[in-house]
């Protein structure tokens, strides 16, 4: 297969030869990363309108708007570090893309126990991140006062929008752990090797699905990086 | 064409899943057929609710003495049968009944690409639809703050069901968005990466065309609605105050708000941003069943088929561009207006092609006016009056003068109320055959068509009028500030909609008899082309094509072909088998 998809044209030859052809338009892509391709894009729309309805919002109270760097700074030794904590989270976060992709690769080479020692590094990383952002919100539910309803520092919507984009943010992040958990169980048991079936859907399943697991993994880092630029450097 | 070159399989041969029990077969059903029906069903017993709705608020309005309703549940009633009707009924029932129906059969696939997320969808939907009627038995009922939940008002005392009913709504539609992805994404990889060798995309039925790229609106437009109604569910439970204004909070309505600073007009722009997108999540599909009832009730080729497949694409496209010309009266600037009343009326450019491509394709055909023949004919003269309609929507001058009139009421009744129903019917009398193996009845069917398409012109026309002479619309009782001959309109119309409505349980009288003991059809009984009508059985059993997955060597519209022995070509016969035929290279 990988040898007929090499003959295939290049560029955008390839691109309406690919949509002119029949069976399939992305030629040698298993179903399941078609899809969740086109969820992410989906998904996409999701996080944009979210931070679209930020920037309305944020334009439209008529209250100040907190300063991020003093809200999100950390005291340290005495000292105020402004970004500090979301500094290390977006660092950690980041690491974490780095590791899938070093599982993706493993994946790919069928080498069973890297991959799957690489899925719960990720895993430990997301769940470092998830961890991390619990206690930046109790720091700032319990310290700053700072609820969804209400912000002693100036304009509310400051919470809701807050509470509200990295709670969305952190749930895509706990999910994703909690499903590279499960792939990385299954890797290490051989799943993709030996066939077996899906619990739910009775179905056999290949590393592919280490991709894909990838993909989204990546897609949730690559949100963060714009809710961080949003909301904590500006 | 006969293009006798056709590509060796480029994966192996989709595994199913085999049901075990009763249970697997016909409830839990991971067969898009079965999944398909199941939508078809739900949603038709949920647009009952909706149509009795509109029943009763046509009596309020014509005879208020009887006292039907009160102002709480009238303006529940109008909710309720806005919101089912557009979402729960014509979205689930187009992509969710007629997708899963149509696509894998009429492509050349076993199956949705995963039967395991597709049963999971319509679960999901048939949740959905629970928590809706579940909004009927909390506290204060239903929400009564219009389709468009609008805020502040839906949310601020004085609307009814302010509380727990616009909770559940909320909650209703989340989870509808959340059903529908499932299925949706299934939609779009069926159609993009599991079609039968030779089913290229431009050989694919129109109705498919139409589902596919309705989908991919969805897809796109729901995730608006889901953070829009995300932030209002917000502001709902624990007060966050994303949508309500500082001039709200300063007001008292018996209730002291602590909120303040938000924007309303953020909310009318996510709801219209996924509003406008869902006319055509609607209309699409519509567009497409009726290209192919055309086609296979005239005997003849689809006109302009490429033309009528970008068309399809430049209105997804543009459908996304128009979405303020639903907020013209919000207040803001004129230059915004501008732009918006421009892509608005550019709409009709591809819609206009299409209008065209349908008349040229019945021009000189061989018309049988069969049920679903007359059903499509009623969309075309119901769509073009709507599309007309619209100018006068799409334009700031005129839709300032007539908005939150009856003309309003009258024009989207006619664009996405009446012209897609009269689609559904049309599709449900085609493919009746494909689901139950038995033709319906075609006397009852024309009973039926006539009283439906008469009706809703009796209905509606008067409606217009009645815009014009500023009759406002959401009113649940007009006492005598409407001219006399509109409140005489009031009455006619109302005893029409009865009789409309009384005129439906035809339809289910001859659905369920014909199930039951209709005339056996025999195989392609309207004599198409396209593969869903060329199983080996007919209805199709589990995986749909037995050993061998069809080739495909012609598009689906080669009727009345010079020099063919048949009048159609379905689109799995070779060129060897067509003798001196001369079909088009397709």
């Amino acid at each position: 297969m990988n040898g007929a998809i090499n003959k295939l044209p290049k560029g955008w030859d390839g691109l309406t030869s690919d949509f002119s052809s029949d069976q399939k338009a992305f030629k040698g892509m298993s179903w399941g990363k078609a899809m969740m391709w086109i969820f992410l894009l989906s998904d996409t729309f999701i996080f944009s309108c979210l931070l679209i309805s930020y920037l309305t919002g944020r334009a439209s109270t008529t209250a100040p708007w907190p300063d991020a760097s003093i809200v999100f700074g950390l005291e340290m030794f005495g000292t105020s570090v402004p970004l500090l904590l979301i500094a290390i989270m977006t660092f950690v976060l980041i690491s974490s893309s780095g590791t899938m992709a070093i599982a993706v690769k493993y994946g790919y080479e069928k080498n069973r126990k890297l991959c799957a020692i690489f899925l719960l590094l990720t895993a430990l990383c997301g769940a470092a991140f998830v961890s991390m952002q619990a206690f930046e919100w109790t720091k700032l539910i319990l310290v700053e006062g700072l609820r969804p309803w209400a912000n002693p520092m100036g304009a509310v919507q400051f919470g809701s929008f807050f509470f509200m984009i990295t709670g969305f943010h952190g749930t895509h992040v706990t999910v994703g752990v909690i499903f590279l958990l499960i792939m990385a169980r299954k890797t290490w048991r051989g799943d993709f090797d030996t066939g077996r079936r899906g619990y739910f859907t009775t179905m056999k399943s290949d590393y592919v699905a280490i991709e894909i697991m990838g993909l989204y993994w990546h897609f949730v880092d690559l949100v963060w990086v714009f809710i961080f630029a949003f909301f904590y450097l500006w | 064409m006969s293009n006798t070159s056709i590509s060796p399989a480029e994966s192996p041969d989709q595994e199913l899943y085999h049901s075990k029990s009763w249970w697997t077969t016909y409830v839990f059903s991971q067969d898009a057929k079965y999944i398909g029906v199941q939508y078809l069903c739900a949603a038709t017993a949920i647009a009952l609710v909706g149509l009795v709705l509109s029943v009763l608020m046509r009596i309020q309005l014509a005879y208020p003495e009887l006292n039907v309703l009160n102002p709480s549940t009238y303006y529940q009633s109008i909710t309720m049968h806005g919101m089912i009707m557009v979402i729960f009924f014509l979205t689930a029932l187009f992509l969710g009944g007629f997708g899963n129906l149509l696509i894998p059969l009429m492509i050349g696939s076993r199956d949705m690409a995963f039967p395991y997320v597709n049963m999971m969808s319509f679960w999901v939907f048939a949740l959905s639809l629970l928590v809706l009627m579940a909004s009927y038995l909390v506290p204060g009922g239903p929400t009564g703050a219009g389709w468009t939940l609008y805020p502040p008002q839906s949310i601020t005392t004085g609307t009814p069901g302010n509380l727990w009913g616009l909770v559940l709504m909320l909650v209703s539609v989340v989870l509808f968005i959340v059903g529908f992805t499932m299925g949706g994404l299934n939609y779009v990889i069926t159609v993009l990466q599991s079609r039968a060798r030779g089913m290229t995309l431009m050989r694919m039925p129109l109705t498919v065309w139409g589902i596919f790229v309705a989908t991919i609106i969805a897809l796109l437009a729901f995730p608006a609605l889901f953070v829009g109604g995300l932030m209002l569910l917000l502001d709902t439970v624990i007060g966050t105050s994303f949508y309500m204004p500082a001039i709200i909070a300063t007001s008292n309505f018996g209730k002291d708000l602590s909120t303040g600073g938000g924007s309303p007009l953020l909310f009318q722009h996510l709801f219209w941003f996924f509003g406008h997108p869902e006319v055509y999540i609607v209309a699409l599909p519509a567009f497409g069943i009726v290209s192919d009832l055309f086609s296979v009730h005239a005997r003849k080729n689809i006109f302009g088929y490429r033309m009528m497949v970008w068309a399809i694409i430049a209105i997804a496209v543009l459908s996304f561009i128009v979405w303020a010309h639903h907020m013209y009266i919000a207040g803001f600037t004129p230059w915004f207006g501008f732009f918006f009343a421009t892509t608005t009326l550019m709409i009709a450019i591809p819609t206009g092609i299409k209008m065209y491509n349908w008349l040229l394709t019945l021009w000189r055909g061989n018309i049988h006016f069969t049920v679903p023949m007359l059903f499509a004919l009623g969309f075309f003269i119901t769509f073009l009056n709507g599309g007309l309609t619209g100018m006068f929507m799409g334009n700031v001058g005129t839709d300032i003068a007539l908005s939150d009139t009856y003309f309003v009421v009258a024009h989207f009744h006619f664009t996405i109320g009446i012209a897609p129903v009269l689609v559904v019917f049309g599709a449900i009398y085609h493919w009746f055959p494909l689901m139950t193996g038995r033709m319906l009845n075609e006397g009852l069917g024309k009973l039926h068509f006539w009283i439906t398409f008469i009706g809703a012109y009796m209905i509606y026309l008067p409606m217009h009028y009645q815009g014009l002479q500023g009759v406002p619309r959401r009113y649940f009782e007009m006492y005598d500030s409407v001219h006399a001959t509109s409140s005489g309109l009031n009455e006619f119309i109302t005893i029409v909609t009865i009789v409309v409505a009384v005129a439906q349980l035809i339809f289910f009288y001859n659905v369920i008899n014909c199930a039951l003991s209709g005339k056996k059809a025999k195989r392609n009984p309207w004599n198409a082309n396209s593969l869903e009508w060329q199983t080996p059985q007919m209805p199709p059993k589990h995986g749909n094509w037995g050993r061998e997955l069809p080739v495909v060597y012609r598009w689906a519209y080669d009727f009345s072909v010079p020099g063919a022995d048949k009048d159609y070509i379905p689109q799995n016969v070779s060129s060897r088998n067509i003798g001196k035929a001369k079909v088009e290279k397709t």
